[in-house]
């Protein structure tokens, strides 16, 4: 690579291939080491290596603008090219920042939930499903999309069967099933598209793409993309892999993927619906997340409703990711500003609030052994610091004002009263979804402060090192609900740059 | 001390004292100097911020910035100075009336409550003191969820039923038809801000500005407007101190407050008073206080038909607010003040009655002015206050809506508001009348034994009923005081 002579220099130029790199070396290397908490404390170590440099590219972008990094420095579009502007430094920056707030969290669901012989292949599966993610989300070449969600996946299999549940084995075949359905769909989408342009680099897509844009074949390529992707982020109907897969695995397993998994997805999303289908004239009148948006208003109506009825707490998590996937998907279809800046905001958001939640609930079951609401008994008196977190973030999760779910709604509410009598109708229908998140939050609530604990069993509270990342993650719902000037103006900031707007 | 540092402190006494309620729960005389000292300290704090209103000051504080425009602010002006001088001088007579009744009763989970109601007046404040409808909002949402384990105290199933349907309907307005109603007007005007001449003339009219009108006034449950009054019955399930500070003062009275706040701040009474499609209002007010006086006559159970009667009595305020014009607004403020020291005062006295003799149905209380002769003398006195007899405070409220409905051009109000008075006299005059004239149950020819409601809740009813007495001298003072929230510059 490059030869300059100052060694700082290079790695601050060096930091588009770091970012994925630096994780996807140090897997091989985690299975090497056996010794105890030795795979953690280096997952932790790459994780916050890893959250160092999104962090850096971040400001890079936001003061230099886009970067362009040649991978092996062969130019673009014959090499890869790894493109960097302000909405995947925003998504790279979530990715990395859950990993290293997840993983102090993990030490101590892992030791219970994971077989002691299989903690490094734990953890080096938790380092490649990290390096994937960034991947996906770093590269600007659409068939490197596809490997990267292959990493991605493969290693997500693994994390979700590594817990001691059986039921976790089907859950991860399900997964695996729908998973490379949807691969299979994307790269179906992307070979049609090289077919049709010549070209694999994003950038040079959207280019090339005028001309030959009024095909069946380009139509094609965008619906196969469309479809596969939806099916990764599990918008209603394609959504049954989800509750499954968050239920079984371990509880570290399901903070870390529910915050992530699903956000690279719709950031994948948006990828292709702007940046590559953004300016063709033919896809104005068919576009494709407008096309989503019915679906996006099933899945919050559905996956809130169903989460009334669950009686296993991960579960009703599960199914309230759902009703918040068609949230963000909601904002997208919607479009504008204000509807991008909501879907975008909202990966933040709900990757905050969820991990927090997926954080309270893992700590309740390291303690009760159970996820069954009738277990939970009385934990307001007996895990009190783990049930307050847990309603708080509950409050973000309904959209209470002074709470981020709070501006991810208003977003989503203002842009959906652009559109009229059916925009209208959605803002309507937001609200009846956040007040049947009201039911299912105060479910908890009831169980947990008005009924008296079981006096078969002492409960503790959870351990410090599951109880300092639950609050920072809670406190971090409530301070970016105030103070919204970070992820409000960078989630506009990328909304703008999407549509094209210079602002 | 600056005034906005008082502003912030109101806020933050009473969750100091509830932090220190919590640490000395184990000591329940400590706990009690605790909450009597706060609310004290916390009285004090509010009225120090009274003469600068007085002067014409609107002080104002931003905690927050959430989004361009969208602020957490609170903005003193004359109308929420007096709520938060009441609830917090309230506060202070109920402790001690509390301190009588809980120990009284031998109550459970004694810190609990004392903790919810510190963080409930807090709330309070935060109405009071709210600068916009987001931040009124939020408070409005924490004033509900801190009553809840008040209202759910006792556990017992029936607590359980009263609670759900208590949290259930406000929560379901306030999310389903407020917040639908605040993203509304920010959609229409680009401010949530309370302006004095209001946000909206110009913006909204006809069908719509009667229908933003019905978000918001069925969005406050609070107000219980019919149809949606029923959590307010369900509510008194809760012990006495909690219906008679909560649920005759704090609850229901943010909830009329807000409905002037928007009215006058939002709506502006130009808008109100020219729009006819906004006098729906004044119709279902006026159903409302006629329809909610009559089911009260039916009650026997006391704390029952005085929960129906606030219904009817927070229609006054809706009313007066509905009306459109100044001496309306003003008389509807008034009544806020009015009503909590008369209603206050029957709830007082109606826990005292089942502190000492366990009883709730009227028709049990024969001859209970012999047993309780303080008691229900003030009784009377309360009584004689929410008819609007003078010289108490209850009449110059009813006295200046009566003028407001004449200046409206709505004569007939006149009369509603003259039956409904007579309807209280038919719902509450019973109660003193029965209990002095009439013999008690199973007594003799001989003297009774006179048996009183501890000392402190005593106390606490006649502190009460000499209130209702003083304010029948201040109307005029309270009148200046809040007329200048109906002139359009807000009188500076």
């Amino acid at each position: 690579m490059s030869t300059a002579a100052n060694a700082g220099f290079s790695l601050l130029a060096n930091l588009p291939a770091l970012q994925v790199v630096v994780p996807m070396v140090a897997a091989p290397i985690c299975t090497f080491l056996r010794f105890r908490n030795g795979p953690w404390a280096f997952a932790l170590l790459v994780s916050a290596a890893t959250f160092w440099i999104a962090a850096t590219l971040l400001m890079q972008v936001l003061s230099g603008g886009v970067i362009s990094y040649e991978m092996g420095g062969w130019a673009p579009p014959v090499g890869i090219e790894y493109r960097v502007d302000e909405i995947n430094a925003f998504v790279l920056l979530i990715v990395s920042g859950i990993s290293l707030i997840a993983l102090p969290y993990a030490l101590r669901s892992v030791e219970r939930e994971v077989p002691r012989d299989k903690h490094h292949l734990f953890y080096a599966a938790w380092l490649l499903c990290l390096c994937g993610m960034l991947g996906i989300t770093i590269t600007g070449d659409a068939f490197n999309i596809f490997v990267f969600l292959e990493i991605s996946s493969l290693s997500t299999y693994m994390l979700l069967a590594s817990g001691r549940d059986p039921r976790a084995l089907t859950a991860a075949f399900q997964y695996l099933v729908l998973g490379t359905l949807g691969a299979t769909f994307i790269l179906i989408g992307v070979g049609l598209l090289y077919i049709m342009t010549g070209t694999l680099n994003i950038a040079d897509l959207a280019d090339r793409l005028g001309p030959v844009s009024d095909t069946t074949s380009v139509r094609a390529a965008a619906a196969f993309l469309t479809v596969g992707i939806a099916l990764k982020f599990a918008l209603f109907p394609a959504h049954f892999w989800l509750p499954n897969g968050y239920t079984y695995s371990p509880s570290a397993v399901g903070v870390f993927l529910s915050a992530t998994a699903t956000k690279v997805s719709i950031y994948v999303l948006l990828r292709f619906q702007f940046t590559v289908f953004g300016d063709i004239p033919a896809f104005a009148e068919l576009d494709f997340a407008t096309l989503l948006l019915p679906f996006a208003v099933v899945a919050f109506l559905v996956g809130s409703t169903v989460a009334i009825f669950q009686t296993d707490l991960k579960r009703l998590l599960a199914w309230s990711s759902i009703a918040q996937i068609g949230y963000m998907v909601a904002g997208i279809g919607l479009g504008g500003v204000d509807g991008l800046t909501a879907g975008i905001v909202h990966l933040f958001n709900h990757a905050i609030t969820k991990a927090a939640l997926f954080m309270a609930a893992g700590a309740i079951f390291l303690r009760v052994g159970s996820m069954h609401i009738d277990k939970l008994a009385g934990i307001g008196k007996t895990m009190p610091l783990t049930t307050l977190a847990f309603v708080l973030a509950g409050l973000s999760l309904i959209g209470v004002p002074t709470t981020v779910g709070f501006i991810s709604k208003w977003y989503l509410i203002l842009a959906a009263l652009q559109h009229g009598a059916i925009g209208y109708a959605i803002a309507a229908l937001v609200l009846a979804s956040s007040l049947l998140a009201v039911i299912y939050v105060w479910r908890i609530v009831e169980v947990a402060y008005f009924r008296e604990p079981a006096t078969d069993r002492e409960v503790a509270e959870a351990p410090l090192s599951m109880l300092l990342p639950l609050w920072a993650l809670t406190i971090g719902c409530f301070y970016f609900g105030l103070e919204t000037g970070y992820s409000v103006d960078i989630a506009r900031a990328a909304a703008q740059s999407l549509l094209g707007i210079t602002p | 001390m600056s005034i906005e540092t008082h502003i912030q402190l109101a806020l933050l006494i009473p969750i100091i004292g509830l932090v220190g309620i919590v640490l000395t729960g184990r000591s329940p005389n400590l706990r009690e100097a605790v909450t009597l000292i706060t609310a004290t300290a916390n009285a004090i704090n509010v009225w120090s911020i009274f003469p600068a209103i007085q002067a014409g000051a609107r002080p104002s504080v931003t905690l927050f910035e959430l989004l361009p425009g969208l602020t957490i602010n609170f903005t003193v002006e004359p109308l929420g100075m007096m709520f938060a001088a009441i609830a917090s001088t309230l506060w202070i007579v109920n402790s001690i009336y509390s301190i009588g009744y809980m120990r009284g009763n031998k109550e459970t989970n004694q810190t609990r409550f004392y903790a919810c109601f510190a963080l409930s007046i807090s709330a309070a404040i935060g109405i009071a003191f709210a600068g916009n409808l987001l931040t009124l909002f939020i408070f409005y949402e924490i004033l509900t969820l801190s009553t809840y384990p008040l209202v759910t105290h006792k556990g017992n199933e029936d607590a359980k039923r009263g609670g759900r349907t208590y949290l259930g309907i406000l929560i379901a307005t306030s999310i389903g038809l407020q917040l639908p109603a605040i993203i509304w007007t920010w959609n229409l005007t680009g401010t949530l801000d309370f302006v004095p001449g209001g946000t909206l003339a110009g913006k909204v009219q006809g069908l719509s500005a009667g229908l933003l009108l019905a978000l918001y006034m069925y969005g406050v449950g609070k107000a219980a407007l019919m149809p949606i009054h029923k959590w307010l019955p369900a509510a008194m399930v809760a012990p006495t101190p909690v219906s008679a500070l909560l649920h005759a003062v704090a609850v229901v009275k943010a909830g009329v407050f807000t409905v002037i706040k928007i009215i006058v701040y939002v709506f502006g009474l130009e808008l109100i008073s020219t729009e006819s499609a906004t006098n729906w209002l004044i119709y279902v007010a006026a159903i409302t206080l006629t329809l909610a006086s009559l089911i009260a006559m039916n009650q026997d159970n006391l704390k029952r038909r005085l929960a129906y009667s606030t219904i009817s009595q927070l229609s006054y305020v809706i009313l007066g607010a509905a009306l459109g014009t100044a001496m309306g607004v003003v008389g509807g403020g008034m009544h806020i003040a009015m009503h909590a020291a008369g209603k206050i005062t029957l709830f007082f006295c109606a826990g005292a009655i089942y502190v000492a003799l366990h009883k709730t149905e009227i028709s049990d209380m024969k001859g209970i002015g012999r047993i309780m002769p303080v008691t229900m003398f003030c009784f009377m006195i309360g009584a004689l206050s929410v008819i609007g007899i003078p010289p108490l405070g209850g009449s110059w409220s009813k006295f200046l809506l009566m003028v407001g409905a004449a200046d409206a051009g709505f004569q007939f109000i006149i009369g509603v508001l003259i039956l409904s008075s007579l309807l209280n006299v038919a719902y509450l005059m019973p109660i003193p009348l029965r209990g002095f004239l009439l013999k008690p149950a199973g007594a003799g020819d001989g003297p009774v034994r006179v048996q009183e409601a501890p000392l402190a809740c005593v106390i606490a009813i006649c502190i009460t009923a000499t209130l209702t007495f003083v304010l029948f001298f201040l109307a005029q003072d309270i009148f200046d005081f809040l007329l200048p929230i109906t002139v359009a510059g807000g009188g500076q």
